[in-house]
């Protein structure tokens, strides 16, 4: 065999067992639970955490669409429905956008990945998924004693002055919210950084790593401004300090920069971790290295940086100066172009592989395809004039919705299919998910691509009633947000069912080159039986192979 | 499969009634839509050349097909291709987009005025002749209409979709946007900001008229009274007159033919007096102190509501001599001041 081709076969899965001590059974009962310290285990307890408010938000949304079937505004009051977007909003971003990857595939991943047995701190990870449940509580308190009508932008001096709503309640759940955030980054860099294996340098690490680490550093930098503009809102709130309040020399403008100052950098912690996920999941189902490694990592870093400098282009129309609009303007086309790279670079790790078609690049194929029409939107937001059209209207919905859901919610299904037999030692049944896949991809173009269309027709966001000539449009889209539920429950139900009932996955179902497939699944509580030491770069699939062959001498 | 002929009939005109891409209604209209093209056209050419490669490579290369993946480490050729031609695509965007922007936002000097006032959850409208309209804009078509426009409470943004202007109308700070419709018709308003519990319902109708049906429409509208002269009453009624008499020894400076002049504060910094100057200088007194006045004036915060301080920058931007206010003070002196308008004044 020639050093520069790979035959890679999946192995005899019947063969396989279920190893008999594993992180998953190594303690007993709930305490051991809650009180773990292992960066698993907490995964495991987020992603069950993210889950039930994935369902919650997702009713919501339900809700909106269902509202939105009629012109007239017939299902709900005005109010009621102003809390449901605002319901919606809060708790897909906050409470499962923000941590959905990192917190569950970044926390059960990276040290594996990286080959040490925890994450730096594993009692500050424990805590940061208390904060989050306090977080939650006290969102899910807003939403039961009556609810919030500020949409999740919390924009004064709507949310402290008119409005009789529990502002203060759901912004003290997202301040608190925001440090389990904040703790999970610092996590992340600090075990990326200290404790990487020996031989594990940095342009060793996979690209999931990388990503996750540019994202870390945008939560740790970002969410204490976040912090403070939600502690300056509960206090004008409260006490009528002015900073916002223009008839005290206020300025509502400053509300603005600083809530995008974090909340335009949130989206690359929303979207940078799910990148990640694309790159381990293509390059393993084309059995191939990812193509241009370099310009991928740094692209994420670049993303992380630019980040930061894009804010005020959610302002265009609000009066900024014409030269900021100028710069602001700039740097957001500046930003899109590393996304171009990755595009291109997944494309054409395709190039030459060997390609094969499970559920995982299913939804990576999805995430390029959307991922790519939602960027592109991106840039018609980040054109001056363009904006101007364009902003506050269903646009910038769809927009948004094409880059979070079509593209990170994509990343993470793709994620946790992709990372299902490692976390559970079970597959997931094949056929069934494929469907999900297809179903996950067609509602979501015909929940999602009407609204385009309504966007550039003008009709505003938030609008609880609509004149008629747009019924037929959001008619298609309530049709496909239907369709789109029934794409997101049947994962819930068949990766239920697998716990018990999937085929037994064996260590490495996919033949994939990450360390986290070269140890049993479920994995050690420690991991590793000893640390390994890394010879070889990311996405090395002829060291695999040849350790394979290696394996099936000693083993047989 | 038959479909009942009333079910039939039904979905045709539904169909029919609905919108797919809206009227071009204003001279920006064309220019935002050319841009709007250009983008799509970028997004279908990159969408369909991602999904090329993806099919094209999932067909060439999958793994019947091709059974042994050949590692490539990558290509500083291809990767400066995408990154140089996209990074073009976007600063061609971004030109274009600026220039429009500046052709939407920036008024030409020949505009007429209409003042928006927006308020949870209604639009008024404030001609200077006089006319107020509330979720109404009536507009001469062929004509440079700009709008400023100031909110009274929260965040609003005052959207026209068919003439491609939009902006958002904030507390405390003047905002413009300017626009020539080109087609008598209505058209809507929407506000798109959040704003509070009806949001959805703060929307309106302007409707663009030829110039003869405006100049009907103005005649038959009026209240009777300019935005000048109800400024003018103001200003009697709240006693700036006894201040800026005009009158060498005033202890207030001259009003007359300030506004657009060049001011020199106390502060040593210049101003341009406009609009906002105005605005600010009657709520905000202390921070705006002509060079060689007294800080004396007492602030106005919470006593004059937007329309009337706009009723009150009218009047200063009327003033071009000395000779209204003069009268004013005449008027005011004979003990016949001008009543309050209701509703402008708060007690």
């Amino acid at each position: 065999m020639s050093a520069t081709h790979t035959i890679l076969n999946l192995p005899d899965q019947r063969t396989a067992t279920l190893p008999k001590r594993t992180y998953l059974n190594n303690e007993d009962g709930l305490l051991s639970w809650l009180f773990t310290g292992d960066h698993k285990r907490i995964a495991m307890l987020y992603l069950i955490s993210i889950t039930f408010f994935f369902f919650i938000g997702g009713a919501f949304a339900g809700l909106i669409r269902l509202e939105l079937l009629t012109p007239q505004p017939d299902l709900v009051a005005a109010d009621t429905y102003n809390k449901f977007f605002s319901m919606h909003g809060i708790i897909m971003i906050f409470l499962f956008l923000v941590p959905s990857v990192p917190a569950t595939l970044g926390n059960f991943l990276i040290p594996i990945m990286v080959g040490t047995k925890d994450l730096a701190f594993p009692k500050i990870n424990l805590l940061s998924w208390y904060l989050y449940w306090i977080g939650g509580i006290f969102t899910l308190a807003a939403l039961v004693l009556g609810g919030v009508d500020t949409g999740w932008t919390f924009t004064t001096p709507l949310s402290t002055h008119y409005l009789n709503t529990h502002v203060v309640t759901a912004a003290t759940g997202v301040f608190i919210i925001g440090f389990s955030s904040i703790f999970t980054g610092l996590n992340f860099i600090v075990t990326i950084h200290r404790m990487r294996a020996p031989g594990m340098t940095w342009f060793r690490m996979p690209l999931f790593c990388w990503s996750n680490y540019a994202a870390s550093i945008l939560m740790v930098l970002g969410t204490p401004v976040l912090a403070i503009t939600l502690v300056l809102v509960a206090l004008e709130r409260l006490v009528g300090i002015g900073v916002f309040d223009p008839t005290k020399g206020g300025d509502p403008l400053l509300f603005q920069h600083l809530f995008w100052f974090y909340s335009h950098p949130a989206v690359y912690i929303m979207i940078l971790p799910g990148m990640g996920v694309i790159s381990e999941v293509i390059s393993t189902f084309s059995r191939k290295r990812v193509f241009g490694y370099t310009a991928v990592a740094f692209s994420s870093v670049a993303i992380a940086l630019f980040g930061f400098f894009v804010w005020a282009h959610h302002m265009f129309i609000m009066g900024v100066s014409n030269y900021s609009a100028l710069v602001f303007s700039l740097l957001t086309m500046l930003v899109a172009v590393p996304s171009a790279i990755k595009i291109f670079n997944w494309a054409f790790t395709l190039q030459k592989g060997s390609i094969t078609f499970e559920t995982p690049m299913l939804y990576a194929f999805g995430f390029l395809g959307l991922f790519t029409i939602g960027g592109m939107t991106g840039v018609f937001l980040g054109a001056l004039g363009m904006d101007i059209h364009l902003t506050e209207t269903y646009f910038i919905v769809a927009h948004f919705h094409f880059v979070m859901v079509g593209g990170m919610l994509m990343a993470f299904l793709a994620g946790i299919h992709f990372w299902w037999p490692k976390m559970t030692g079970r597959m997931y049944p094949e056929s069934l998910s494929k469907l999900a896949a297809v179903t996950t991809f067609i509602g979501f173009n015909l929940t999602f691509l009407p609204q385009f269309i309504l966007g550039y027709l003008g009709m505003p966001r938030r609008y609880h009633a609509y004149p008629p000539e747009f019924q037929v449009l959001n008619v298609l889209s309530t049709a496909g947000a239907t369709v789109l539920g029934v794409g997101y429950m049947l994962p819930l139900l068949y990766l239920a069912w697998s716990l018990k009932y999937g085929a037994i996955a064996g260590n490495n179902p996919w033949q994939a080159t990450g360390l986290e497939w070269q140890i049993q699944s479920p994995p050690l509580t420690e991991n590793f039986i000893e640390i390994p030491i890394v010879d070889h770069e990311a996405y090395d699939y002829e060291w695999l192979e040849h350790k394979t062959a290696h394996e099936v001498t000693t083993v047989g | 499969m038959h479909i009942s002929p009333v079910l039939w009939q039904f979905l045709v005109k539904w169909l029919n009634a609905s919108a797919l891409f809206p009227r071009e209604a204003s001279t920006i209209a064309p220019y935002a839509d050319a841009l709007y093209f250009f983008l799509l056209l970028i997004t279908v050419i990159g969408l369909t050349l991602v999904g090329i490669l993806i099919f094209g490579f999932s067909i060439r290369y999958r793994k019947e097909k091709h059974p042994v993946a050949i590692q490539v480490e990558g290509s500083t050729l291809l990767e400066a291709t995408w990154t140089i031609i996209p990074l073009a695509l976007f600063l061609i965007v971004f030109v274009w987009g600026a220039l429009l922007y500046f052709r939407i936002y920036n008024p030409p000097t020949n505009a007429m005025n209409i003042y928006i006032v927006g308020k949870q959850w209604m639009w008024k409208a404030e001609h200077p002749g006089g006319q107020h309209e509330i979720n109404a804009l009536h507009v001469p078509t062929g004509r440079n209409v700009q709008l400023t426009m100031i909110s009274q409470d929260v965040f609003h943004s005052f959207s026209i979709p068919d003439f491609r202007v939009k902006r958002e109308v904030i507390p405390g700070r003047y905002s413009t946007v300017w626009f020539n419709a080109t087609t008598p018709g209505t058209y809507h308003i929407f506000c798109t900001q959040y704003c509070g519990t009806n949001h959805s319902v703060m929307i309106g109708e302007v409707t663009a008229l030829s110039p003869d049906d405006y100049q009907k429409w103005t005649q038959e509208s009026t209240s009777g009274m300019s935005l000048a002269q109800n400024g003018e009453r103001l200003f009697a009624s709240m006693g700036c007159n006894a201040c800026h008499s005009g009158s060498a020894a005033a202890r207030g400076p001259n009003l007359a033919g300030v506004y657009g002049s060049k001011l020199q504060l106390t502060s040593g910094s210049q101003v341009l007096v406009n609009d906002a100057y105005l605005r600010d200088a009657i709520l905000n007194p202390s921070q705006h102190i002509t060079a060689g006045y007294a800080p004396i004036m007492p602030t106005y915060q919470g006593q004059i509501s937007e329309d009337g301080l706009i009723d009150l920058v009218e009047y200063i931007k009327s003033m071009q001599s000395n000779y209204r206010v003069q009268q004013t003070l005449t008027t005011s002196e004979s003990n016949q001041a001008a009543p309050t308008t209701p509703g402008v004044v708060k007690p």
